[in-house]
């Protein structure tokens, strides 16, 4: 099993120096469409990490929502917004200190957070198809939650549908 | 391993051998029994992934001439008979002159995004086919959430749409690259709502498990049959698959008298040849993927004694449906676009949620009369 170990290692390390290389690139690049791209990039870094922990549904649901669905809005609305032939920005504006102050804070935050959490491992047999699992525990523990967060989908839809009517 | 199954199912027999022979070949040269699993498992995957990687343009080479051939009967013509006999090398011909033809980036395009364009519109088409099943226990890999990853992979084509129509910096690129991507956002959520249809019946997200479930007697248990739900699902789906990949009766995005070529306008010899082989392997992808999970793919008469007659099944349907998509392409005029989204979100989408309504009150309901039985007898 060393073998094994060492393998998913190095695969761990590609995907996650791949991963962050789009996500700086998300940020430092001055083509808005060239960014979104690089998002998507990212997207799929973050998919391969889930499928690496044995989340498949929660990879192929991060491909089909968020470069399926979100990317393309936001590829979208670049096309729709930006003068389309031309779209140099500059990468930074005025409230870049401001910006940095507050992801570093985040940023500690989460590290420090990360550290100080026992990550204990359960011990117990994990599933392997977790999928039917996922769905009857939406149906039936998480029930009310589920039906809730479908309303306030809904109710998003219905606010975008008047703002493009007016 | 006996003969008789040896010849039965020959591709999956091979397969065995193959693994079975290395595995021993490794263990007698003194491997330890790690090592050779993974030795054997990496091998075995290229040995797969190879195969696939050469039948899915030698498959869409034949297409090609198979629309040809088709519309051209239709249209009362004769079609491609100059090379080779029938014309049957007519696609060879054409392939060497995709790839012999100078490649040529026009002046102004952004280039990084010109370039991956045409790669990224066929990896998600290939990267499907890992899942279909070719016959009885032949398939690249089984996952347990095979359709969920093929929506996903058809939802990935969309950027690449995206890239070459604004990548290329032309109107008329853009014009059809805004079309496409408005259709198949459009067009994704019928079709994944009447793929839902079968997967409700089978009670499985994987592909191999909808196409067991339809075995029924004699191996003509489809879900094709499971009338009304299943005609109407099949026929949405066929209408908004046919529309995700932009076929006739639905290509607006490549309208040739409004936008030259639409999102592919820029581009030409192999990288065109990428965006043409993506379009064709996509009808092939969305004829299997129709033909397994309502015709049930190698399901049919005999397949329990000869399993290798669910590759000809297979095939066979799949065909068949390519053939109805060619039909459509010679018979239909193109729609226009706001007929393109009412016909969507206003019929399809309406009509594709009522059937998932009803088909789980049905299974709801029957389930309940059984359970009520089996109790009441004992």
């Amino acid at each position: 099993m060393e073998l094994t170990a060492i393998i998913a290692q190095l695969v761990f390390f590609v995907v996650a120096v791949l991963t962050l290389a789009a996500a700086f690139l998300t940020v430092l690049v001055r083509n808005v469409f060239h960014a979104a791209l690089a998002l998507v990039g990212t997207f799929f870094g973050v998919a391969a990490i889930y499928l690496m922990l044995e989340a498949e549904f929660l990879a192929i649901v991060q491909v089909l929502i968020y470069i399926g669905a979100i990317a393309v809005l936001i590829l979208f609305a670049v096309m729709l917004t930006r003068g389309m032939m031309q779209s140099q920005e500059s990468g930074t504006n005025k409230q870049w200190a401001w910006a940095a102050l507050a992801i570093a804070v985040l940023f500690l935050g989460l590290f420090i957070l990360i550290l100080q959490v026992p990550w204990v491992h359960s011990g117990t047999a994990v599933y392997t198809d977790t999928t039917p699992y996922l769905g009857t525990e939406l149906l039936t523990t998480y029930l009310l939650p589920f039906e809730v967060v479908s309303v306030l989908l809904l109710a998003a839809l219905i606010g975008a549908f008047i703002i493009a009517r007016e | 391993m006996d003969i008789f199954s040896f010849i039965f199912n020959p591709f999956v027999g091979l397969y065995n051998l193959i693994r079975d022979g290395l595995t021993q070949l490794l263990l007698a040269a003194g491997v330890p029994a790690d090592t050779t699993r993974l030795i054997v498992f990496f091998i075995m995957g290229l040995l797969v992934v190879t195969v696939v990687l050469i039948l899915a343009p030698v498959m869409m080479m034949y297409i090609t001439l198979l629309e040809r051939k088709v519309v051209a009967r239709m249209q009362d013509r004769v079609g491609p008979n100059r090379v080779g006999p029938l014309g049957l090398l007519q696609p060879i011909a054409d392939m060497i002159k995709f790839m012999v033809k100078e490649d040529i980036v026009p002046e102004g395009v952004d280039r990084p995004v010109h370039l991956l364009a045409p790669i990224i519109a066929v990896v998600p088409v290939v990267m499907s086919f890992a899942i279909i099943q070719f016959g009885v226990g032949m398939g690249a890999v089984d996952l347990n959430l095979g359709l969920l990853f093929l929506l996903a992979m058809g939802s990935v084509a969309t950027i690449s749409v995206f890239m070459a129509g604004f990548g290329s910096h032309n109107k008329f690129a853009l014009i059809g690259g805004m079309r496409a991507a408005a259709q198949i956002i459009s067009y994704e959520i019928p079709q994944i709502l009447a793929v839902a249809v079968p997967v409700l019946l089978a009670g499985s997200i994987s592909l191999s498990q909808v196409i067991q479930a339809q075995s029924g007697a004699f191996g003509l248990g489809w879900f094709f049959w499971y009338i009304p739900v299943g005609p109407i699902a099949f026929f949405v789906y066929l209408l908004a698959a046919t529309a995700e990949i932009n076929r006739v009766p639905f290509d607006l995005p490549e309208a040739e008298s409004e936008l030259v070529a639409g999102y592919h306008t820029e581009y030409s010899g192999m990288k065109f040849g990428l965006f043409y082989l993506a379009e064709f392997l996509n009808t092939f992808l969305i004829s299997a993927i129709g033909a397994s999970i309502f015709f049930g793919g190698w399901q049919g008469p005999f397949v329990q004694q000869i399993p290798a007659l669910g590759i000809l099944y297979f095939f066979g349907k799949t065909i068949l449906l390519i053939i109805v998509q060619l039909w459509f392409r010679g018979a239909l005029p193109r729609i226009r676009v706001d007929q393109l989204m009412n016909f969507g979100w206003k019929r399809l989408v309406p009509i594709t949620l009522a059937l998932i309504l009803f088909t789980a009150a049905f299974l709801w309901f029957y389930r309940g009369v059984l359970l009520f039985l089996k109790g009441y007898g004992g």
